[in-house]
């Protein structure tokens, strides 16, 4: 495997919300170069996999979709956070957070001693 | 929440899948197009650039798999290609889908049928509280085993017994209703007051009898039955209290009893009226001596076991025999379970019945899973080719379970509209013996009994050959050209066949005994001719004419007179006492001429009594043997005369001339002189005759018993028969020939002696149409087998058939090979069949009906039943052989091996 961190389960459609609230409307190519971009090309992200996760979005109401017209004039399906999606954003980054900083407060001791 | 709207999404994803996965595609298209346009600007060529765009894609249709699998809901998908891909099959096999689905449904409808008849009859027989602890109580009494209780007795027995938290009498009874529109006859029963109570009836209006009500002497109330409610008070509320008129006597009704009451328990029926039995006024109640048909039923105290109580009311009867020599000496109580009272007649038929539907259910199971054997290997090459190219094991398993299952739901469907109507029918032809009849219908138990039974059929034998497929290799599959696993395979279906063929051997074999029962039982001559008679019953109120001994006897005569005048009746004769083959039975109680009066009435002799007027061998058709027959000169003031049948000359007279004897009688006491000897007729039925003990029969004139009364208050009861041209249309004639008369007389209850005859037969015929039925589909089963095995073979060998003929076998040949084939297997199946017909068959003969054998004038290795059903099945298998072969010998041997 290459140096890269692979996009573990649960946290792709977190950074999928996160990307079409700062972006906006986005196609399914455009979101995964972004996340890449964001991470300064530390995660490896499988195409193939954000499409499913795309898909369950949409179903659970977070997102919608419509067909429309890419910078470069290629038919694209756009992504659009609806507002189920930005309170699940909203909820989903909180209890992130949190899971971070209980994570990182049982490390941090460690660290010290 | 979220989970949910999901679900429903992917649930409308499963219905518009089509347009979604176009649009997945449309979707990754693009997403490649603008991969590789970035990537063409970052320099790649053309081919570079699109490689990479699909890695980083990790492949396309993967990911279109997995986002249409994330559309919809898979498993429902694949059950659902399952359930579509099993219906286009069964579709594409109309007659393997049909044959299966139709042996399914005829096995599972019988079964089904029967079982809700065995539910209820069997194992729901009594519809009251506690039925286990119920028994009847009966007197055995040297010459009957369930003799009748006297009321003295019954009052002692009551009052001394440890053993019953109740214990209750009952006495069919009939009374003529007047006062409520249209004079009718009605029948009830006499009971004691604590009869509903004990056994655990409620009233659905009003209240039930109190202690001491019913006493002799007490005013009289009545219970009536709610559908007689109905009838005729119109379900009137306010009929408590209210008075009912039975046999001139006012009668104050003081409940309803609910139409859900039913006990068929010796003569009890659960019919229109009960009647505090102490209003009986016959002098005889207070008799202990006395039989008057009254019979007990009661009900164990918890924990007191059969044994106890017999043991209890052994000591109570024998201290009584004790203190009452002249009454009660060799008289004991008998205590039998309710349940085996009721059901005991027709429990082993019904057994039987239901072993022969079960071998029915087996055979045809064994069919389908034959049919589905075959129809494995036919499309073996189909699942080997499937395998070759990936399929899952898993997956091709589950299809043959789905095809099957559905077959099964398919069959048990079906089966269950045909039980539905199956069972209607059974109760059609079913005997009035058969307990709790109107209750039969088909129970929620009994359709979770069909579904698991089809649902089980249908995996058991769809796991099979499923087994069989997937563990086989492809390659071999493939090799063989389709021809499946052969050897193993065929002698599996060989057994099947055997196995089938031998079981419709059995029940061919059981029902053909039963036929021939029957046949002999219709051909035994009861000593009378039954053509052309009708009994009947007749109910005259109480008239000042008619309450003299002189009114009587004209009113008689007057009858008679009037009945005979009915044009088409020939003869007419009151009977009193018994009625041959109705059951009904009276005995005369005597001592000879030589002998010293017996101490008590056991030690007498007893005869059937026949209480009838001159004319009645003319009515009956009996022959005269010697002497002569009674004339209208033979009245209350001659000499009393009796005549005898031939039983009754041999066991008292042996040899001697029996005219001239003289025979003392008690009911009532006189000393009565023989004029003349009679054939033996059969008084129990034409199959139990001979079980009974009582056999000597003897005739007195019905003036010389009758001739000294008049026609009491209560008015009067007898039966008439007479031989009329046609029987069956000459009642209303004579019921209007009756109103016609002062006083009107009413005449019901009209039965020809051919219906009555029909009637004692009745669960022998019931259970004969049955086995019959049940054999001839074990028989169309088997065959349709072995039609299914021959042509199965004649498929896969076709291509060496074609062979033979080409090297110059003429199609005789080749006919004759498959012919002789079918012939072996069958040959097998009959051989194998009639040793078990044999067991089964012998072990037919130990059951009973009623009193007597099940098989009756035939043994149970009837070499003409036994030669004749193997010859139905052998030309059958035949049959069913010769069409397949005819179809390999009609092969045209190029076509044949040039299509392999």
């Amino acid at each position: 495997m290459s140096d890269k961190t692979d996009v573990w389960q649960g946290t792709l459609a977190l950074m999928v919300l996160k990307t079409l609230e700062s972006m906006g409307p986005q196609h399914g190519y455009g979101i995964a170069r972004r996340i890449e971009q964001t991470s300064g090309n530390r995660l490896a992200l499988n195409y193939g996999t954000l499409y499913p996760a795309l898909l369950k979005l949409e179903q659970e109401g977070a997102i919608v979709s419509e067909w429309g017209t890419s910078d470069n004039n290629r038919k694209a399906k756009f992504y659009r956070l609806t507002r189920v999606g930005k309170k699940q954003l909203e909820r989903e980054a909180r209890s992130w957070e949190q899971a971070a900083a209980i994570v990182a407060r049982f490390l941090s001791p460690a660290e010290e001693s | 929440m979220r989970a949910l709207r999901a679900f429903f999404r992917r649930l409308r994803g499963l219905l518009d899948h089509r347009p979604a996965s176009d649009d997945i595609a449309a979707e990754l298209d693009s997403h490649v197009q603008m991969h590789i346009d970035d990537n063409l600007r970052a320099g790649m060529n053309p081919e570079e650039a699109r490689r990479q765009a699909l890695i980083r894609l990790g492949g396309r249709e993967q990911t279109q798999q997995a986002v249409r699998e994330r559309t919809t809901l898979p498993w429902i998908e694949t059950f659902a290609q399952d359930l579509r891909f099993a219906f286009r099959q069964l579709r594409k096999s109309p007659g393997f889908t049909a044959v299966v689905v139709i042996t399914l449904a005829l096995g599972i409808g019988v079964n089904t049928a029967l079982f809700s008849i065995v539910n209820t009859v069997l194992l729901h027989p009594i519809a009251l509280p506690h039925p286990e602890e119920l028994v009847a109580v009966d007197a055995s009494k040297p010459n009957f085993e369930h003799g009748s209780v006297s009321y003295p007795n019954f009052r002692d027995w009551q009052r001394d017994n440890r053993s019953f938290a109740a214990f209750a009498v009952f006495r069919h009874m009939g009374w003529v209703v007047t006062g409520n529109g249209e004079a009718e006859r009605v029948h009830g029963d006499f009971v004691s007051s604590n009869f509903f109570s004990g056994i655990g009836v409620k009233p659905v209006a009003g209240r039930l009898f109190a202690p001491g009500e019913d006493e002799i002497g007490h005013a009289p109330l009545a219970l009536i039955a709610q559908g007689f409610w109905a009838r005729k008070f119109g379900s009137d509320p306010g009929i408590v209290g209210r008075a009912m008129i039975l046999d001139g006597r006012a009668f104050t009704i003081i409940g309803v009893i609910p139409a859900s009451f039913d006990l068929n328990l010796g003569s009890f029926r659960a019919e229109d009226v009960y009647v505090p039995i102490g209003q009986w006024d016959t002098g005889a109640l207070k008799n202990r001596g006395a039989g008057l048909g009254i019979h007990g039923i009661a009900r164990l105290k918890p924990g007191v076991t059969l044994a106890q109580a017999r043991a209890d009311m052994y000591a109570v009867s024998d201290h009584l025999a004790a203190v009452y020599p002249e009454d009660d000496h060799g008289l004991r109580a008998s205590l039998t379970p309710l349940r085996d009272v009721i059901v005991g007649n027709v429990q082993p038929i019904l057994l039987v019945l239901l072993a022969a539907v079960g071998f029915v259910l087996l055979i045809a199971c064994v069919n389908v899973a034959n049919l589905l054997l075959a129809r494995a290997s036919s499309r073996a090459q189909e699942f080997g080719v499937r395998l070759a190219l990936g399929a899952s094991r898993k997956r091709i398993i589950r299809q043959l379970l789905t095809e099957t299952t559905l077959l099964a739901l398919g069959g048990g469907a079906l089966g269950l509209l045909l039980a539905a109507w199956g069972t209607g029918a059974a109760l059609r032809l079913a005997p009035a013996a058969l307990p709790r009849a109107a209750q039969i219908h088909l129970s929620p138990l009994v359709l979770c009994f069909t579904f698991l039974i089809s649902v089980a059929v249908g995996i058991f034998f769809g796991l099979v050959p499923a087994w069989n497929l997937a563990t086989q290799q492809p390659q071999n599959t493939l090799r063989e050209g389709g021809r499946g696993i052969r050897g193993s395979r065929h002698r599996v279906q060989d057994w099947l066949v055997i196995f089938e063929m031998a079981a419709a051997l059995v029940l061919l074999a059981g029902a053909g005994l039963m036929i021939r029962s029957l046949v002999a039982l219709s051909g035994t001559d009861p000593g009378f001719q039954s053509n052309g008679i009708l009994t009947f019953s007749l109910s005259a109120p109480y008239s000042p004419g008619t309450a003299t001994p002189a009114g009587a006897t004209a009113w008689v005569h007057e009858v008679d007179r009037r009945i005979a005048s009915v044009p088409g009746v020939t003869a007419v004769s009151f009977v009193d006492g018994s009625v041959p083959m109705t059951g009904d039975d009276d005995e005369e109680l005597f001592w000879l001429q030589n002998e010293p009066k017996p101490s008590d009435t056991n030690d007498m002799h007893w005869a059937l009594r026949y209480m009838i007027e001159p004319d009645y061998l003319k009515v009956m058709r009996i022959p005269l043997l010697h002497g002569r027959f009674f004339t209208d000169a033979d009245r209350g003031k001659t000499p009393p005369v009796a005549v005898i049948d031939e039983d009754f000359a041999h066991q008292f007279f042996g040899e001697a001339n029996p005219i001239g004897q003289v025979l003392n009688l008690t009911d009532p006491d006189q000393k009565a002189t023989v004029v003349g000897v009679v054939g033996h007729i059969m008084q129990w039925g034409l199959d139990n005759d001979a079980g009974f003990p009582l056999h000597a029969q003897i005739y007195r004139p019905y003036a010389q018993i009758n001739d000294g009364d008049g026609i009491s208050a209560a008015g009067m009861t007898t039966d008439i028969v007479i031989r009329a041209d046609h029987p069956d249309t000459v009642f209303p004639d004579i019921q209007a020939a009756m109103h016609r008369m002062n006083a009107q007389p009413v005449a019901y209850g009209a039965k020809t002696m051919n219906q009555i005859i029909a009637d004692t037969l009745a669960a022998r015929r019931f259970s004969m149409i049955l086995l019959g039925a049940f054999a001839a589909l074990a028989l169309l089963l088997a065959v349709v087998g072995l039609y299914g095995v021959i042509s199965y073979l004649v498929g896969q060998r076709t291509q060496e058939m074609a062979i033979r003929m080409a090297l110059g076998a003429d199609c005789g040949n080749v006919l004759r090979w498959v012919l002789r084939r079918g012939a072996a297997l069958a040959g097998i199946g009959v051989a194998a069949g009639t040793i078990a017909a044999l067991l089964v068959t012998h072990f037919m003969a130990t059951l009973s009906l009623a009193k007597s054998s099940i098989l009756y004038g035939v043994r149970p290795w009837d070499p003409v039943t036994m030669i004749g059903v193997i010859a139905i099945l052998m030309t059958v298998a035949l049959a069913a052989s010769y069409i397949p072969a005819r179809r390999a010998a009609s092969v045209d041997p190029m076509r044949a091996l040039r299509s392999e």
